[in-house]
This record gives C-alpha cells, structure tokens and sequence, in this order.
C-alpha cells in the first residue's frame, strides 16, 4: 500500500538537515513499528522518498514523504503511531492512502507557499514602508534579478514563478514556483526585491517557513494548484 | 519550543549545527526545580566521536533514573564555533537544557585516549571554568575524570578535583550522596573533596604530595590530608547481570560514528596480552547471561530504530554464549532488515559461516591481528595467534570467497629484531600465497592484502610498563625496513603495507607514561593553539616540540628511558587489580618468550580475582 505522510518540522530541529531527516524517519519507522516495504537485495532499504527537500534553518508547517507498507490498519493509527516516536519539533500531521497508480511525490511538486519574517535585528528601519514597496514591486512586468555565475553575470526574470505575493501583518507571503524543472527559492525573490530597491539583503534576515507544497493537476497555462496531500488519494 | 544557546546566525555559519541543539530521540527532559544536582557528562571530542560511545551513553541513562540528578552532555565544539564562542565570549553549555556548565554541580569528563587532554582545557576554557583546581571557588562546579586514561591520571593531575578509577556504575551514586549530604550540612567544597577521598575507587590530587629523586623519577608519593588513601582501588561491577544498561540510548540526528545499536556482551578479557592495558585493567573477564542480552537487544533496537547491532567487548570469540547470541540476532532481526555486525571475531569454521550469512563477502575483509611478525615475538607478547591458525583460517575463508584481508601489527615492540619486522611482509605474503594456491578457476580473481602496524607505546599497567619506548626515528627506520621487505616479496602487487604516524606516537607516551609536571605541557600547548590533537589535519607536533622546551620537560625521560624494576611509577598508587608481582612476572616471562596461558585454561594469579566475580571463580560454579 502507498501512503502520503504530512508532517511539520518546528523548532531547533530545522538545524537538521534533508538527508538526516531522512535517516530520522527511517529510525522512526522501526521504533513505530511500522510494517514498512523493504527493496529486494543483500542490503535491502526502506521504500520511502521526500517530496521536496526543505533548506537547513528553514521550519516547515508542509512537509511530505511516501512510503509504502505490507499491512497496516487504518491512516488513522499510523499518524498516532508515528507521533509516539517523534522528536520534539516534528509532527506528523496527515496520512493519505494512494491509489496504486499515483505517481511519487517528488516528480508532482509544482509550486510552494512560503511565509518569511525578519529575524531580530535585521528588519529594515523602516518596516512599514519596505513591506507596502512589496505591491510596487510584483507589480512590475518583468522581475529581474542578476545572478553571478561562472560565466560572468546572468539576467533572470521571475515574474513568471511568482504565483502570489502579499503581507499579512509583519509577514510576507509567496506562492512560488517549486520542483524539478524550476525551483525557486524564497531568498532569490527577496533578493531581487532588495536589488530593486538598490539594496543588498542581509545575510540570514528572514526566518522563512515552508506552508504547503502543490502538485498542479491543471496545466502549463491554467495552473489548478493542489495540496500534495489530496493528490491521487485512493477512494477506499 | 527549547530555547538554544547559540542564535540563529551562528548556527548557520557553522558546520553540522545539529551537533549543539539536543532535542534528540530519547534526550531526557527534567524539570530544573525538581532536581538537586546538576551533572554534565563531557566527551572532550566531537559530537559524532563522543555521541558513539557506549560508557557515556550507560552513565547518562544511570544517572538520569535519579530523580534528584540531571545529567547532561557536552562536547567539544569544533575548531569552527569555538572560534566564534571565544570571539563573542558565549560560555560552553550543556545540550539538554542549553545552560551555561559552569552553573552545574559536577563535570564529569571521560578519559579514552591521550590525544584528547587538550579538547578537556578547552571545554573548561570555554565553559569559563578555572582552568586549575587550585583556581576553583565554592561558585564552581567539581571536576572529575574517568575512563581508561584515568589509572594514569597524574598528567592532569593539575586540573580535575579528583578521578574516578574504574569502572563508573559502582560508585557514583555514593558519591551524590555524599555532595547532598554535604550541601545540605552547608559543608565547603573542600569538606566536600575530604568526604569523597573516603570513598573507594576516587582519587583527590590535591590530598597527595610527590616527592621526587634528583633524576626526576619519583621517590614517593604520600597523602597529605588523613581522608585520603594510601592507596585507590579501582572499582568494578561484579555481576554484570545486575549493572546498569542502557534502555533508550539518545538517538542522534546526524551520522555518528558508531551510529547502531551496541550490545556489550562482557567485560575484560582472558588474553593477557601483554601490550594491552584494557586487558589488564579490566580484569577479570565478566560476562552478561545470554537471556539478558537476548532481552536488551529487542529493547534497545526497538528504543532507537537503528538498523545495525553489533556486539561489544575485547575479544567476542571468547564468549561463552558466543553462538546463541549470534544465532538469536540472525534469526530474530535479519529478516527485518537489521544489519549484525560482528567485530573482533577469530576467524574460524563458525565465524566464516556467520559473516557470510550477515555480510556481503564480496564487499567485506577479514581481518587478523597477529600484532607481531614472528612466532618468538608473539610469544613475548604473549598474543597466542599462530601463524597455522592464520593461514588456516585465511585459506577456509578464500574458499568461500573472500579475497580482502587486513592484517594489524605493531612495530616498536619490546625485543624486536631485524627478522621479527621482515617477518610481518613474510606473513603477508604467505597470506597471499594461500590464496594463489587456489586453481585460478576456482577464485575470485586476486587478492588483496593489506597490512597496518602502529607504534607500540608501552602503558601503564602492563607488563611492559617497564620497557624502553622508541623514539621517532627508530619507530621510523623500523617501519622503513618492512616496507622495503615488502618490496622484495613475489606477491607483492597483491599487498598493501600502511604505517600510523610516528609523532603522534611519541606524544601519547609522554602523556601515557607522564607524572604531574607534564600538566604543565598540556597548558601549555593548548594556551599556543593546539587542539584536537587525535585529529590528524589539526594536529601540530612543532606546537609540542617547542612546549617541551619551554617547559623544561624532555620527552625522551618519558619514552625512551629504561626503567628499573624498583622504580616508583607515577600511577603506583592505584591497586588496578593486576598486582606489581604479576606484572613483574609477566615482563621476565616476555623477555624469556614464555607465553602464559589463558584465564580459562589456567589462572596465573595476578590480582584480579580480589573482586570475588568473574572468569575466576568459573570452575567453582
Ligand atoms: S586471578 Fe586468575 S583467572 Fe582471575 S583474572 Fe587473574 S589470572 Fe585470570
């Protein structure tokens, strides 16, 4: 059976990185007990693989990995199950089971919402004003950025990954385009909001808080944008 | 949400900052108010080093059932925070609670090899502890060491209130008792230091006063205070069955070292190698049931989810219940996707058998330690691996289809010859000609062999606490002239010879071997920047030549002197169990070449079977 896991990651755990969470989760499969598939082979491994993987220091209300199991009782069990075993920080918030034919996490991953708040000391003197420039600046036809590469210096236009941009408060909120094919990274779009205003961002100003990732079951042109966890969930 | 230490900033700037924020899988959680006493437990390494050690993770686990103790942990910040901690003066803290350890009430430090004497200044250093008990105020906390290092404690003698000698489950609860007894009476810290002295097994340095010859050897050492002891006798648990275990070990977020489940399934050995301090020290050899063990593999893979066991102890082969313990973990867990490693196994019929069910031979070496390239020197040695028993058990395992073998020697050994080091390319060699012998058709294409040897370093408490040490250059023409053997052997495109590092070596005698001055060469070099010293890309020998200077010392008092027999050695004060005489016994019969047999096949009274346990009283049950 595939399963779809949700799960949070709050705290001093965002310390920890991609590849140990991975490690984390398949140590909390065996601690649950859960009936977990294993690959075939002289060192068989656990079937289960990572949405999309989140950046060190980054904390995250919309995690999700699939695994599949032998046998199991009911999603219900399992989220309880896995949560007797978490480490403080990470919650498992929801579990979906697939249909046999849903494709993998990983290659459905199209955008992602994003929420940022200055760290202390790093906000801008004016906040107020830096956050109300925010609508100027989505405004725009074109978002460029320059990025240095190898080759020298390389002009990108982000408008297009740019699904949505707004304040809630003293919080910025972005919809942004994510996965394989264009990944965009919550910074980059603050640096291109500093480099507008003819600023540099300073290091390690926002605490940036993954909300949700979506696959799109509409098109290139119109976007229907889902939350992973309600994608090619089986109608048992 | 737990507060940290460090802020946000600094934990991105740094590498692995998962190694400083706790919250682990199995971290214990208190409650500070409910407590009374407040204990760090320090690993003076790396996070990935410390976290991989079994001791530290059974004291934690004992401590902790204590609802009037919280212990902690800490270890050394790497090269790259401590740099920022000195910049912005951040005081060392324990991961649990993130505090600050000079707020604690004890620091337990654990002493597993030499290298790690600087690391131990600077978890001090940084946690802004006076770095000299003679510092110290009623404001700080007491300092204690422990471990292997500790039954030669007097190199640090300047800068822990006192060590622990043995084996830690036995006597520390005593001691608690006796520091709440303390505060509560509103008694000093030195009331404190006088009431500990009584206890056994723990050594005060500042209750001893060293009176030294005018060659620099010791005439004597002698209590200065009434509560202290003439003598330390190293405490041990006498039936394992009823010791402490781990139940929940923490569960690390990154990669650790020894990142797996680890079963001890006895302590000591029955060997009597005589070049090895663990097997003497640890005498006598005790084992654990096989149900117990049975029962704390379950719970322990159940508490963590690792996917990997391995069993513990000096000489695994040597366990009685070697095969069912074996067999158990085959068949309970194999299945279930747990991998059994299974370290320090003579090679034989039953463990050929057993690693070709856990292992993929295609991938795995084995390994044999002859420790020496001749027959006589194994006999001085008293290590009894014979050259038979080797290419045996080498040729059983070609036909099953392994092809990788490493082989560990140690150069530098007492009454070497040219022949005994030649011998190591020549054992080599034979190894591989076992395995040529195999028709072509039926092997797995070539073999391929390799060879390390490190440099013996005489240590305290063996028999060979007498003997001359190296020095570097020895150590090194020695190692030149079994690399030039090697070059003359006819397999010699199917062998491998590695050599350890001669420097380092020389060191870790000098602090092995070392009395109370050479405090003041480990201050020394850690005050011009040395620092984890066991690490090769920063470790800097000119750092320790030039401390040597300046400090007066010279190395080669340590290292290269012969001993008298009637010398007084700085770690006499300790009863480690193997008794002088034994000792003494043991050095003429390795001189001799006389080998000693084993606990089980004879008992050579050393000392040992005072501690009423053990192999000793075997027969009698
Ligand atoms: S007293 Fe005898 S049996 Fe006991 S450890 Fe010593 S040599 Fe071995």
């Amino acid at each position: 059976m595939k399963l779809r896991i949700k799960f949070s990651k709050q705290g001093p755990v965002k310390f920890v990185g991609h590849l140990d969470i991975m490690r984390y989760f398949q140590k909390a499969m065996r601690r649950a007990g859960i009936d977990i598939k294993y690959s075939e082979g002289f060192s068989p491994h656990q079937i289960m693989s990572f949405a999309a993987p989140l950046g060190v220091g980054l904390t995250s209300n919309g995690e999700y990995m699939d695994i599949e199991v032998n046998t199991m009782e009911d999603c219900k069990t399992m989220v309880s199950q896995l949560n007797e075993t978490m480490a403080d920080g990470i919650q498992i918030l929801e579990c979906h089971m697939l249909d046999e034919r849903a494709k993998n996490a990983m290659s459905l991953v199209a955008a992602a919402d994003y929420t940022l708040t200055f760290r202390e000391g790093k906000q801008p003197n004016d906040l107020k004003a830096f956050l109300n420039g925010l609508s100027d600046f989505m405004g725009q036809e074109h978002i460029l950025i320059t990025k240095k590469t190898k080759k020298g210096e390389r002009e990108i236009d982000l408008k297009a990954f740019i699904y949505e941009l707004s304040i809630h408060g003293e919080t910025i909120f972005m919809k942004i385009s994510a996965g394989s094919a264009d990944n965009l990274k919550p910074e980059l779009v603050m640096d291109a909001y500093y480099q507008w205003l003819g600023q540099t961002c300073p290091e390690f100003a926002f605490q940036i808080q993954r909300e949700e990732v979506y696959g799109n079951t509409g098109d290139e042109e119109h976007r229907v944008l889902v939350p992973l966890g309600l994608i090619g969930e089986s109608l048992e | 949400m737990r507060k940290l230490a460090l802020s946000d900033e600094i934990l991105l700037r740094i590498e692995k900052p998962a190694r400083y924020i706790g919250g682990e899988v199995n971290m214990v959680k208190k409650d500070l108010s409910a407590v009374d006493i407040r204990f760090a437990m320090c690993f003076p390494d790396v996070y990935e080093i410390g976290m991989s050690h079994l001791g530290m993770q059974i004291l934690y686990d004992m401590f902790n059932r204590r609802e009037d103790i919280y212990c902690e942990r800490i270890f050394s910040p790497w090269t790259d925070l401590d740099q920022i901690m000195r910049e912005q003066q951040i005081p060392l803290f324990a991961l649990e609670s993130q505090d600050p350890i000079k707020k604690f009430d004890f620091i337990g430090i654990t002493l597993q090899y030499e290298m790690c004497y600087t690391n131990i200044l600077q978890v001090l250093d940084l946690g802004q502890i006076p770095l000299h008990w003679e510092d110290r105020t009623e404001e700080d906390p007491i300092i204690i060491g422990g471990g292997p290092c500790a039954y030669n404690p007097e190199p640090l003698a300047e800068f822990f209130d006192m060590f622990y000698i043995g084996e830690g489950e036995t006597v520390y609860f005593e001691l608690m008792d006796r520091y709440k007894e303390n505060k509560k009476n509103g008694g000093s810290r030195r009331d404190f230091l006088e009431m500990a002295s009584e206890i056994d097994g723990i050594y005060v340095p500042a209750f001893y006063d060293v009176f030294y010859h005018e060659d620099g050897t010791i005439e004597s050492m002698k209590p200065n205070n009434p509560h202290a002891k003439e003598k330390v006798t190293k405490q041990l648990v006498v039936s394992m069955d009823e010791a402490y275990y781990i139940e929940k070990p923490v569960v690390p977020f990154i990669k650790v070292t020894q990142d797996r489940v680890v079963l001890e399934v006895m302590r000591g050995c029955i060997r009597g190698c005589r070049f090895c301090q663990a097997g003497n020290v640890y005498r006598p050899l005790r084992e654990h049931s096989l149900e117990y063990l049975k029962e704390y593999a379950s719970k322990l893979l159940k508490s963590t989810g690792h996917e990997e066991i391995s069993l513990s102890s000096l000489s695994s082969s040597d366990y009685t219940h070697l095969e069912g313990i074996v067999n158990f973990l085959i068949d309970e867990f194999k299945d279930k996707g747990v991998n059994i490693s299974l370290p320090s196994l003579r090679i034989d019929a039953f463990s050929l058998d057993v690693m070709s069910k856990v292992q993929d031979i295609r991938k795995s070496s084995l390994t044999f330690a002859p420790e020496a390239g001749s027959q006589r020197l194994r006999d001085v040695i008293n290590k009894g691996l014979s050259e038979e028993i080797i290419l045996k058990g080498a040729g059983e395992a070609f036909q099953g289809g392994w092809n990788r073998v490493k082989l560990y020697f140690m150069l530098g050994l007492p009454t070497e010859t040219i022949e005994d080091m030649e011998g190591i390319a020549e054992l080599s060699e034979k190894v591989a000609e076992v395995y040529y012998d195999i028709p072509k058709d039926q092997r797995n294409g070539k073999v391929q062999v390799v060879a390390s040897s490190s440099f013996f370093v005489p240590k305290p408490f063996t028999p060979f606490q007498w003997a001359r040490m190296c020095t570097k250059e020895e150590f090194l023409e020695r190692a030149y002239i079994v690399k030039d053997k090697f070059k003359k052997m006819l397999n010699q495109k199917s062998l491998k010879y590695n050599y350890h590092e001669a420097d380092l070596t020389v060191l870790e005698g000098v602090l092995a071997r070392g009395d109370r001055k050479v405090s003041s060469l480990i201050e020394e070099v850690y005050k011009n920047g040395a620092l984890y010293d066991s690490w090769s890309e920063h470790f800097k020998n000119d750092i320790w030549m030039k401390a040597f200077e300046t400090c007066g010392l010279d190395a080669d008092f340590y290292t290269v002197r012969e001993r008298d027999l009637e010398e007084v050695f700085p770690w006499d004060f300790i009863n480690a169990g193997v008794s002088k005489e034994f000792l003494k016994r043991e050095w003429q019969n390795a001189i001799d070449a006389k080998v000693t047999p084993n606990c089980r096949e004879r008992c050579s009274g050393c000392g040992a079977k005072n501690f009423e346990g053990g192999v000793c009283y075997e027969t009698e049950n």
